[in-house]
């Protein structure tokens, strides 16, 4: 028999080995894709457009692709998911209809994405007449983004404490004031760690874009300021091929010659934009928590 | 706060043309806020739930079409074993037997969840009641960071390391459920630990200051407590892992071998719904049948996903902490 | 009281972000109403196309000022059936429209603009440079299990198939099968993933467009020929196929056909095409008809 104070020790050390296996796994992932990417990380890599069958081709217009798409994306998509956050958090009632709209948005989520690739492209790139675009691609990432950002937000604004609730309605603030002055502040990490993930799932997303916003980037000048200018960059009726839909053609059906070090340099370039947006989201979110909520 | 000063002032200031009785029943500014905020709120929750519709609907009458136009056999598609909707067998009827990719699927998202659960409590338990701050500090970044790697670079890695991995030590190719498993199990693993710490820290401090102070060890009031308590949540954390796996696509193509085969164990080639359907999808014709059954395995995705919800639903309103 | 509001920003961009679509849309209209002489023309389809017409494409806009031709992938039967509904002004596709069920070929407008030849790979552990047809048949329909009985190493066959319905697969079957039924085996979409897979993989055999061989596979000779460039302009080598870009019949535009024509010109075919790894459609001593009947030009 082994008392309490050795099954304690032992049950210790089991999730200690538990969590050091996972931490090696994904340490060895994430070093594996940097070891053999950045050598290929070059000035060059990063401001040269892509070849199509030369070796030597870069990803910048790819890159800025992702950046941009995610600029538009999260446009669209965060209104909607605060606006529905909001309500499920605060005004929902607890009844069938209100399960019934969460049951469908979190099946959204599990939807392979080929299919609300293939949906957007019947739909918004065949129907809507946006054509093979950068804004056909950011309105199907918002159907992958809705579901999460939903959730994220319902949740940080259920997770704040009622006190601070009860506290706006008693200095007889309207409870929508209640909502965005009080309530909105205090979620807003959690809000910005929802923000992170979707960023995440937006740069990491490859089959539903091939069919909305396209795979091939066509030249575009980067002097052109105009959204309405056809070889404008911030043009988004244009189509755009992204840094991981770049990844999947590299690796599917590319000839070039050093499709290899292409798609391991991308890969590397993709973590370490993710990990800058991370930080910048974290900086900027807490500059605008210290204002709105006025803690030091 | 300028709100009810204004609103102060009104009401009190004599000689003012309304009544005191009309500013009073008459709605406020405020009112007037809330009114428009709820009509923001209801606007927003509408035109998400249009789209949300108009996806489903989309797919569901999509699918239906290969039993309803094409006249295919609902029976044939749930137990049939061959696959090959281009073509007919002896009897005239269209091949659409998609029982080894239903099986293959589950399987695969089962096992995945069954390896990544223990690991994913494991680093859960750690981050919360043992290390909360050198955990939050390391995993937190790392989980966010896993989120956005391209479903590609799994599977090429899968494809590089896993795959001669198993073929060295279990012998055939390599490629298989068992190869599916583990790139799956890597791929769900941080949004399941993430969602177990969640119900982790769910559970109320008191709980365990209760448990300590009867004088049980961490472990017992880990183990006999706070897990017990977050028992709903890490369920559905679970569950929520699995309905992510069902759905991914691309890294298991590469490394499941992608084959419409019945599985014979774990080391012999198969293929999921999700691997036939995206690689099929645009060699075939809209319209055609091969190309509505390929929907009809995107419904079927879609109901599957459809029960894990109500599933992680039912959990969740049983065994909710009072 | 600060007017500064977290809600108020996002609804704005919201807004702005409707507002946005609408423009496109409206701008998308106007360019459809005068679609004769629209100087936009979007390619779809073909996966194995798409880096020729993709390179080709984007030469042809800067020598050509002010037409935008957009070449995106999907796949071949996306490609046909998006031009069968005028949805795409040209559909790229490696098969034959008749090959593809469900599409009314005579519909449809063939350009054939480049040629390419496909050969066996096998990894090369297999220990074999050359089959004869009959055996590649076998291979393929299961009667062979391994490699020992066509000459090989003593290793188990692997067969990787290519995905149902695909422009290669319709090719192979058609030129090395006759008819008869593959074995249930795995089959992947790309032909970066075979490459990769029989590349790395014991006792694999597969198929891949000439331009995707490389050195790490072990290319297969049928009847000793060699799967050359010049094997397959006399059809001495009989796995290749045309690829096609498909229009909608009685509905021109010009800036298509002068990109057809610009896509046939001895500069593209002679340069482009070739460097590529496709065979140039003018070196063609032979023809092929849909229904795979070789005749000379």
């Amino acid at each position: 028999m082994i008392n309490a104070k050795q099954s304690d020790k032992v049950a210790t050390g089991v999730i200690y080995s538990f969590v050091g296996i996972v931490i090696l796994i994904l340490v060895a992932i994430l070093g594996y894709i940097l070891v053999v990417g950045i050598p290929h990380i070059s000035f060059n890599f990063l401001t040269q457009p892509a070849q199509s069958f030369k070796a030597g081709g870069g990803i910048r217009d790819q890159l800025f692709n992702s950046l941009y798409l995610l600029v538009l994306t999260l446009i669209i998509s965060f209104p909607f998911a605060l606006g529905s956050g909001i309500y499920l958090a605060e005004y929902a009632k607890q009844n069938w209809i209100t399960s019934t709209i969460r049951t469908a948005i979190e099946v959204l989520s599990s939807l392979p994405s080929v299919v609300v690739g293939l949906f957007g492209y019947l739909l918004f790139v065949i129907k809507f007449n946006l054509g093979f675009s950068i804004l056909a691609g950011a309105i199907a990432l918002t159907f992958f983004n809705l579901p999460l950002l939903t959730r994220n937000i319902e949740e940080s604004l259920a997770s704040v404490s009622d006190l601070q609730r009860d506290a706006g309605l008693s200095l007889g603030l309207s409870n929508w004031r209640t909502i965005t002055r009080i309530i909105l502040p205090a979620a807003l990490p959690g809000i910005i760690t929802g923000i992170i993930l979707s960023a995440g799932r937006v740069f990491g997303e490859a089959a539903a874009l091939i069919y909305t916003a396209g795979q091939s980037a066509p030249t575009v000048d980067y002097a052109n300021f105009n959204p309405m200018a056809s070889d404008s960059f911030l043009n988004p009726m244009r189509p755009a091929e992204t840094l991981a839909v770049h990844i999947w053609k590299v690796n599917t059906e590319g000839v070039t010659p050093d499709a290899l070090s292409i798609s391991a340099g991308a890969s590397a370039v993709l973590i370490i934009v993710i990990l800058l947006f991370n930080i910048l989201a974290r900086w900027a979110g807490k500059r605008i928590y210290r204002r709105m909520t006025a803690t030091r | 706060m300028d709100d009810i000063k204004t609103n102060l002032t009104k009401m009190t200031q004599p000689g003012q043309t309304e009544s005191i009785k009309d500013s009073l029943t008459r709605p406020t500014k405020a009112t007037h806020q809330d009114m428009m905020g709820k009509a923001i709120s209801y606007l927003c929750i509408g035109m998400v739930s249009l789209l949300v519709l108009s996806i489903l609907y989309f797919i569901a009458t999509k699918g239906v079409a290969t039993f309803t136009t094409n006249h295919a056999s609902l029976l044939d598609f749930l137990t049939k074993k061959n696959w090959n909707p281009g073509m007919l067998d002896s009897h005239g009827h269209p091949q659409i037997g998609a029982l080894p990719m239903i099986v293959t699927s589950f399987s695969v998202t089962v096992l995945a969840a069954l390896v990544a659960a223990p690991f994913a409590i494991a680093v859960a338990v750690f981050m919360t009641e043992i290390a909360p701050q050198k955990g939050s500090k390391i995993l937190q970044p790392v989980i966010e960071l896993l989120v956005g790697i391209p479903s590609v670079v799994y599977g090429f890695i899968g494809l590089t390391i896993v795959v001669p991995v198993i073929r060295k030590f279990a012998g055939g190719t390599g490629f298989g459920i068992l190869a599916g498993t583990i790139v799956l199990f890597v791929m769900i693993l941080p949004t399941v630990a993430s969602l177990c710490v969640d119900s982790i820290k769910a559970v109320p401090l008191y709980y365990r200051s209760a448990s300590l102070a009867l004088g049980a060890t961490r472990w017992q009031t880990i183990y006999k407590v706070v897990l017990r308590a977050a028992t709903p949540g890490i369920i559905t954390a679970v569950i929520f892992g699995m309905a992510r796996a069902f759905g991914e696509a691309l890294a298991v193509q590469m490394v499941i071998g992608n084959a419409v085969i019945m599985p014979k164990g774990l080391i012999s080639p198969a293929s999921t719904l999700t691997s036939q359907l995206t690689t099929e999808i645009g060699n075939t014709t809209m319209g055609t049948l091969p190309n509505n059954a390929l929907w009809s395995l995107a419904l079927v995705l879609l109901l599957m996903s459809l029960v894990f919800n109500i599933v992680v639903r039912l959990i969740g309103k049983r065994g909710r902490i009072k | 009281m600060k007017k500064s509001s977290l809600v108020s920003a996002p609804i704005l961009v919201a807004g702005l972000g409707l507002l946005l679509a609408g423009c496109g849309n409206s701008n998308a209209a106007k360019k459809t109403d005068n679609s004769q002489n629209q100087p936009k023309v979007t390619a779809v389809g073909s996966t194995a196309l798409q880096p020729l017409v993709e390179q080709a494409a984007s030469d042809f806009q800067s020598a050509n000022k002010g037409t935008n031709v957009s070449v995106q992938g999907g796949g071949s039967g996306t490609g046909l059936s998006q031009v069968a509904t005028g949805a795409v002004t040209i559909g790229n596709s490696d098969i034959f429209a008749e090959q593809q069920p469900g599409i009314k070929a005579s519909k449809l407008v063939d350009h054939k603009v480049a040629v390419v030849g496909m050969a066996p790979v096998v990894n090369k552990s297999a220990g074999v440079k050359n089959l004869s047809m009959a055996q590649l048949k076998g291979i393929f329909t299961g009667k062979y299990k391994n490699w020992k009985q066509v000459g090989g190493a003593n290793q188990k066959i692997t067969v990787v198939n290519r995905a149902q319905g695909s422009g290669t697969r319709a090719t192979f079957e058609g030129a090395v099968l006759e008819g008869a039924k593959a074995v249930k085996s795995q089959e992947q979409d790309s032909n970066g993933t075979v490459q990769k897979i029989v590349s790395s993989t014991p006792g694999t055999i597969s198929y891949l467009a000439f331009s995707y061989i490389n050195k790490k596979l072990q290319p297969v000779s049928i009847n000793n020929v060699k799967p050359e460039d010049s094997n397959v302009v006399n059809n001495k080598w009989k796995i290749w196929s045309y690829e096609h870009m498909y229009t909608l019949k009685g509905k021109s535009n010009k800036t298509a056909d002068k990109f057809f024509k610009y896509m046939l010109s001895d500069d593209v075919q002679n340069g482009l095409v070739q460097k590529l790894g496709y065979i140039s459609i003018h070196d063609m001593k032979v023809q092929k008809n849909a229904k795979n009947v070789v005749t000379d030009k």
